[in-house]
This record gives structure tokens, sequence and C-alpha cells, in this order.
């Protein structure tokens, strides 16, 4: 591989793990505040997208159009725990993960008879969809933009958690639910944040999706969340700085497996999968190596 | 004494930054009722999980029966002899008290999968036999009668029989009892500390067992092992105990420890 | 003793309702009850993991597709691989692989435990509720392996003239099978030890169950069905392609166990009927209605939202389902038994 091509594969990687990066952190606050495998959350990323579609298409510019469409996001994320989950904090949990797979159907299948399974062209505006050239390498504008507004976000996301009480109230309730709660803390608005935070970032990772790819389905935050979760757990799950450096290793290794073995094209999407076989059958727990399964005695 | 049934050697248990347990050590003589008891927090379960395999101590070592079991995994240690029960009753909500009860025999019953699947007369011999062995282990504990009923529909007090019933189901030479008179009135006591005298005599048993409630562990034990802080400060007769300095102050709160 | 006559009696009942079934009514009939039977076994056998054992998984799919594929190779003659296999030649071993039919039945459903070992290697070793994501991957995996080995597979064409061989004199007996076998299951030591895993897995452990064991074991089991199912499926179809495994399969699967209620199975059987009597039935909403005089206009997928609901709505207000997780004749039986008063 020669250098050029090194180059252009990097950025790729870097622009593939940012989206996965934004969705596995979502995955990953919920998990480590309610041990929720919020299914959902891919096809959050899915109402981001068409949101900010529907925003676009009614001929507003395209930064409010973004802005609305991760309103409504975080707003039907809210909703989701809200009426699903949270009446559910105190049965048995296979009745969680049955509503979370019953809610990524609906909304599945909801936007499907909205908007019709043919895929959608996602207008992007003119100064993202610029190319840029540098020596042989061909640079699509958004290719830069990602990583960095992801950089961006992660930075804030971390000063969130690690500066901001309610951050600190985010990693007390990963740790042990009862006693943050004896403790004053209202748990409830916390799960509220961690869903709008995460459906926020979900949403923004959609967009990334729809500016870079020619099309967008109802069905496309399927294989994303899944590969998504599996970068979360390959991060370590619980963990946002996990969820993104198991969003990058994951980006990275699609674009670079691909490129090195074009006949493997069409296995990039098991690549996950087997991540997340890997991981674990050799360290469940992710590379950050939290483990939140400590039996409760 | 000639060899304890279970000894604890040296445990150590630390958490991260948190040591739970410190150094302790402690014989439970064969045949014997012995107490763990001390302060909220003490560390008295942890020993119980240190026990049955649950958690791995930080050094120290646990030894049943003259076999080195520290960190056996813990359906093994059922195997081993060892059974308990839970401090919150844990009983297995969706079945019957008899259903909770056949669980325990799990272990005794060597029919396999496809012998079960074929029903063929192992299947049948087996099924009969822990059937009329639980309905026994019912009868001792005089709640025989509810067999049929689901488990969470007895009483408290009743249910902590199941729970110990259960765990006898093992066939266990070891019983450890975390708070069995927890939550329970003064009469649901009384009946709780006989049967547990009545067990111990006609299965042959020696009980390990923590407790708050003084009045029940004076009645029960021989010995008892104070912890406080994940520390030993006293081992003798519980009657000892109750006038011992150390144990009054840490069950008090030690002003100086604010 | 009394048991087991009616217990034969109901057997005998069944078989001969399947003879005579398989007889006389007409094909159109007939389809909706082998759909109904291949179903059933799949519902049943999803029910053991998902709800006897808890172990919520979304496998179904994924099993049902390699015990379809492992049929259909081993029941289409080689000659007709060698012109079906458009896109490229189909790999020796796949002109070898022939058998009659219920050894290539059975040869899916190995097939499909084999994987399911395999997989509760890194599910059921480790703590945590894994085993829906790796089966919910598993599923895509395999469509991705599908589509990408033409020279096994056949790639996006998939297989088609597979004999015709399962009528429902095949589906009835073997839902049948499937039934008792899950009943024996569920009434034995292995049975309790599955529900004593789901209901307090630490406790269970506490009385000397090895609940990896179980786990697989339950898992295994559901496999085995689940890709006997999916031979089956093949045959009835003749026609099988990677798209048809798709996880609406799991998720209508998903409903049916959550309906009959979790861990029950003559529920399972029950909702069977009654899901798949209905999707029929609620086609409807997928055309325009007319409601309060307005003309909804055609959706298609409409049918899909509202399962979902119902699912969300159930699992909300009903999470019981119809049989909660005892099965029909304890019902019955609770009603009249002499039980100690509390």
């Amino acid at each position: 591989m020669d250098f050029s091509t090194f180059l252009q594969q990097l950025v790729n990687g870097a622009s593939l793990g940012s989206m996965y990066a934004l969705i596995a952190i979502g995955y990953t606050m919920v998990y480590g505040v309610l041990r929720l495998i919020n299914f959902a959350h891919g096809d959050i990323m899915m109402v981001g997208a068409f949101l900010t579609l529907m925003g676009v298409t009614a001929g507003l510019p395209f930064p409010l159009a973004v802005l609305l469409g991760i309103i409504g996001t975080v707003i039907v994320g809210i909703l989701t725990d809200k009426i699903a989950y949270k009446p559910l904090r105190e049965a048995p949990k296979i009745s969680l993960l049955i509503t979370a797979i019953g809610i990524s159907f609906f909304l599945e299948n909801l936007f499907n008879v909205i908007f019709g399974g043919i895929p959608k062209a996602f207008p992007a505006p003119d100064y993202l969809t610029k190319v840029m050239h540098l020596g042989e390498i061909y640079l699509p504008v958004t290719v830069i933009i990602i990583p960095v507004v992801t950089v961006l976000i992660l930075g804030g996301v971390l000063w969130v958690l690690y500066r901001t009480k309610y951050g600190m109230a985010i990693r007390a309730l990963a740790f042990d639910i009862p006693t943050v709660k004896l403790m004053g803390v209202d748990a409830d608005r916390i799960i509220t944040i961690v869903f709008a935070l995460g459906s926020a970032l979900a949403a923004i990772g959609g967009v990334f999706y729809a500016i870079s790819y020619p099309s967008i389905d109802p069905l496309m935050g399927v294989i994303v969340g899944l590969k998504a979760f599996a970068a979360a757990v390959l991060g370590g799950i619980g963990s946002v700085t996990g969820a993104v450096i198991g969003g990058f290793i994951l980006g990275f290794t699609e674009i670079f497996v691909v490129a090195l073995f074009p006949e493997l094209g069409g296995y990039k999407d098991a690549f996950a999968f087997f991540f997340l076989i890997l991981v674990l059958l050799f360290r469940p727990t992710g590379i950050m190596g939290e483990d939140l399964e400590r039996s409760r005695f | 004494m000639s060899n304890p049934l279970l000894e604890i050697r040296n445990v150590t248990m630390k958490f991260g930054g948190v040591t739970a347990i410190d150094n302790l050590s402690f014989k439970v003589p064969s045949d014997a009722i012995y107490g763990l008891i001390g302060p909220n927090g003490a560390g008295k379960t942890t020993i119980f999980n240190i026990i049955t395999g649950n958690y791995q101590p930080t050094e120290g070592t646990v030894v049943f029966d003259g076999e080195d079991i520290t960190g056996t995994k813990p359906h093994k240690v059922v195997a081993k002899g060892i059974a308990r029960t839970f401090q919150n009753i844990r009983l297995f909500k969706s079945m019957s008290v008899l259903q909770n009860i056949l669980i325990g025999f799990h272990d005794q019953i060597p029919y396999t999968y496809l012998e079960a699947v074929l029903r063929l007369p192992r299947y049948h011999g087996y099924e009969r036999r822990i059937r009329a062995e639980a309905i026994g282990i019912l009868e001792e504990f005089g709640i025989a009668d509810y067999a049929e009923n689901n488990a969470t529909a007895l009483s408290y007090g009743n249910q902590r029989k199941v729970e110990i019933a259960r765990a006898l189901a093992t066939k266990p030479k070891l019983l450890l009892l975390d708070e069995p008179a927890a939550g329970m009135n003064p009469s649901e006591t009384e009946d709780l500390s006989n049967i547990i005298h009545k067990i111990k005599k006609d299965y042959d048993l020696t009980i390990l067992l923590i407790e708050h409630d003084m009045k029940f562990v004076n009645a029960m034990c021989d010995t008892v092992t104070v912890l406080d802080y994940g520390e030993k400060i006293f081992e003798g007769p519980p009657a000892e105990a109750i006038v011992n300095e150390k144990v009054v102050a840490a069950y008090l709160g030690d002003f100086t420890h604010a | 003793m009394k048991n087991a006559i009616v217990k034969l009696l109901l057997i005998l009942l069944t078989l001969g309702f399947i003879a005579w079934a398989n007889q006389t009514l007409d094909s159109y009939t007939l389809s909706i009850l082998n759909n109904i039977g291949i179903f059933a076994i799949l519902a049943l056998s999803y029910n053991l993991i998902n709800g006897v054992t808890g172990q919520f998984s979304l496998e179904p799919n994924g099993f049902v597709a390699i015990g379809a594929y492992f049929a259909a190779l081993f029941l289409i003659p080689s000659s007709d691989k060698i012109d079906m296999f458009a896109l490229v030649d189909p790999a020796p071993i796949i002109l070898q692989m022939q058998a009659s039919f219920l050894p290539a039945i059975l040869i899916g459903g190995i097939a499909a435990t084999l994987i399911a070992l395999l997989l509760s290697f890194p599910v059921f070793r480790v703590r945590g509720d894994y085993l829906a994501i790796v089966t919910l991957g598993f599923g895509f995996i395999i469509r991705i392996f599908a589509l990408n080995s033409p020279a096994y597979t056949n790639g996006a064409m998939g297989l088609n003239d597979i004999p015709e061989v399962a009528n429902f004199m095949w589906i009835g007996t073997i839902a049948l099978i499937t039934l008792i076998v899950m009943l024996h299951i569920v009434y034995s030591k292995y049975g309790r030890a599955m529900k004593a895993v789901r209901d307090d897995e630490d406790a269970a452990t506490a009385m000397g169950i090895n609940t990896f064991r179980i786990k697989t074991v339950a898992f295994m089991t559901s496999a085995f069905f689940e890709g006997i199912g999916g031979g089956l499926l093949a045959s009835f179809l003749t026609t099988i392609t990677p798209d048809q495994f798709s996880f609406l399969l799991t998720f209508q699967l998903l409903i049916i166990i959550v309906l009959g209620g979790l861990g029950s199975m003559t529920g399972a059987l029950l909702a069977t009927i009654l899901v798949m009597g209905s999707m029929e039935w609620l086609r409807f909403l997928d055309d325009d209605m007319v409601i309060f005089g307005m003309h909804t206009g055609a959706h298609p997928g409409m049918r899909m939202v509202v399962f979902a609901i119902l699912l969300i709505v159930m699992m909300l207000f009903a999470r019981k389902g119809l049989f909660g997780d005892r099965e029909i004749h304890e019902i019955i039986r609770d009603k009249f038994k002499k039980k100690g008063k509390v």
C-alpha cells in the first residue's frame, strides 16, 4: 500500500470510527446506569438522520435542520425511557430487554411506513460535499470534519462526566444504584440525562452517516447499532473512553482490512461480530477493563 | 480440638482499596453451632461468600474437612458438603415449595438428559424417590401441607424454613445460615431455634450462623467469633462476648472512632 | 398410571388428526396447518432458552437458516446442484452432500446444535447479557456468509427445487414430538434447574447447579429443534434465499412466546395458532383502510408497527401472557386442587 492510499484509508477509518464511537457512547452509558442493552439505540441514530432529512426537505437551513433533528431525537430517546423502560425498572431484566427490542422494531417499521422502504437520498449542503485534493489523495470534506467534530464532542462529554456534578452522579449511578439513591440523588433525572445525551450523540452520528453515504433507510441503524455495541464491549462496556477507543478500532479495522484484502470486502460487517466473540472469550471486561458484573451478594 | 470441620486461616479480603476482612482466623469444630457476629458491615457475609467460593480471598485459605477448598467454584463447593442460606431469602419465586426443595437434590439425581426426555425407568425411579425425601424434609419443618403452594405465598417465617429445608436437601455437612432470624418476631424466632436444633441432631450437621439477635445467638451458639471492620475482636462463648469491653464498644460505636 | 393413559390417548388422538388432515383437507388449509406446525416447533424451542431458562436470546432466525441450508443441500440431488449454482460452480463437498429426508433434517438440527455449543463459550462463561447481542449479530453473520460463499450456498440466488417431502404428516408429527420432548425436559431435574437459573442464578449456583452447563444444554436443545424446523421449512417452501431468515422471523417468535406466557410450552403452542392466524387476518392493516370516512392509504408495514406496539403493551401491562409460566393442565388442575391454607 503506498503512502497516499494509506493516508486516504487512515482518514476514512477515522471518519467511520467516529460514527461508531458516537453511537457506542450511548450504548455504554445506558448499560452503565441501567444494565440494559438498549436495542433501540441504533434506531435512534436512524431517527436523527430522518428528522434532519425532514427539516432539510422542509426548506430549513442545514444547521437548523440538524439542530432540530437532534432535539427531536433527544425527545424520542427520553420518551422511550419514560414510556417503556421506566415502568419496568423493578421488573425482571428479560422484560426490559424484550421491550427494548419492541421499541427497536417499532421505530424501524414506523419510519418504514412514514418514509417508505426505498432508501432516500440525503441532500447535504454544498460546503459539505466538496472534495479536496491533496496530491493524489481525494478527501471529501466530510472525512475531515467528522473526526474533528467528534473529538470535540468527546472532549465535551468527558468534561461533563468528570467535571460536573451531573457527570459525577452518572458515574456513581453506574457503580451502585441503590446506594446512590439513598444519598439523595434523583436517579430518574440522571437517567433521563443519560438518555438525552446518548440520543443526541446518536443523532449527530446519524447526520454524519447521512452525509457520508449516498442514502439513508429505516433499517440503517440496525447494523451500525450492532457494530457500535460490539465496539462498546471491545472498549469495555460502561466506559465512555472505552466506547470511543472501541469505535475507532472497529472503524480502522473495517477500512484497512478491506483495503489490504479486497476479497474480504463482503465480510466487512462480520468483523465487529468477531471482535465481540474474541473479547468475550479472552477479555470480557474489554480494553478499559471495568467489571460491572460483580455479583451482588 | 480434634480436627475442626471448617478452618479459616489468615484470610484477608481486599476489594480495591477497601480491606473487608483483615487476617481472620477461626476454627469451627464438628458438631458445633458456631456464631459469627458483629455490627453491620463487619464482613460476616463476605466470609460466607469466601467459604462458598463466590469470592477468592486476597490472602489466606479455607480448609474444609481437611481439604483446602479456597477458591473452589461455588457450585462445586456444594458437592463438598457446604450449603448456605441468604440474608434476604432467595427462594425460586416461580416454583412451589416442593419444587424449591427438589432443586436441592439436583446433584444427587444421576439420570441423564436423554433418560429424562425418553422417560426411561431411571427417571421415574429417582423422581419418586426424591419427591418422597423432599416431603420428608418438609414434614420435619412442619410445612408439608404447603408443598404445592407457590413458595412466595408462605409467611416470612415459613419461607425461611423452606430456604433452610432446600439447603438441607443438598445433604451438607456444614450449613451456613445468614441471619436466619432476621425479620422474625419472638415466637417465630423461638420456633426457628427449635427447628435448627432438631435438624442439627437429625441430620448430623455442623452449623455456622451469622446473626444480630443476641438472644438468638445466646440460645443457639456454643462459640462465637465477633468481627468488627473485618477483624476478629473476640472468640469464645456468647455469654462472655456480651460483657466483653471491645465487643460492647463495637456494637455501640466507640465515639473516638468518629 | 392415570396420567400415562391420558397422555397416550392424547398422543394417539393427535396422530390420528394429523393423518386424517393430511389425507382429507385441501391444500390451502394444509399449507396453513404446515405453517402453524413449523412455527410451533420454532416457538416451543425458542421458549426453552428464553422462557424456561430466562436467557434472553435472539437466535432463531440464525439457527433456522442453518438448518434450512444444511437440509436443503443434502436433499437437492447432485445433478440439480450443478445447474442450480449459477454464480460459481458448487464446491466439491457440496456435490457429495446427499441424504434422504429424515437424515437431512437431522443433519440440519445437528449443525445448528454444534454452532450453539461454540457460541455458548464466549457467551455463557461471562456474566452479563451478551447472549442477545451475540445471537442478534449471529443472525446477520449467517446472512453475510450465505451471500458471500456462492460455492457453498449459491449466494443471493439461494437454493430452489428443494424436494418437497415435508407434508403435514412429517410436520405435524415432528411438532408433536417437539412438544413432548419439551414437556419431558421441563418436568425433569433439568427443567427445574433451568427455571432455577431463570429465577435466581446465584441461588441456583448455591444449590450446586452448574449454571454454565444448564444454559448451554438449553441453548443447544433450542438450536437443535430450530434447525429441524429450518430443514422442514426448506422442504416445505422448496426455495430458500438468504433474505428469508431475517430478524422478522425471530421477532414473530418473540411475540408468540410472550403472548403464550414465557416458559409455558402449551402457552407457546396456543399462541402460535393465535398469532399465525391473526398475521393473516391483520393483513388488512397494510391496505387502504377507511377510518371515520377518511382513507389511510395503503401502508405496507403498518401491520408490523401494530405488532411492535402490541408487544410493548404486553410487556408493560400483561407480562405474564396467557398462561404465565405454567402449562394448561396445571392451570386446570390448580382450579380443583387442594392446597394448604396459607
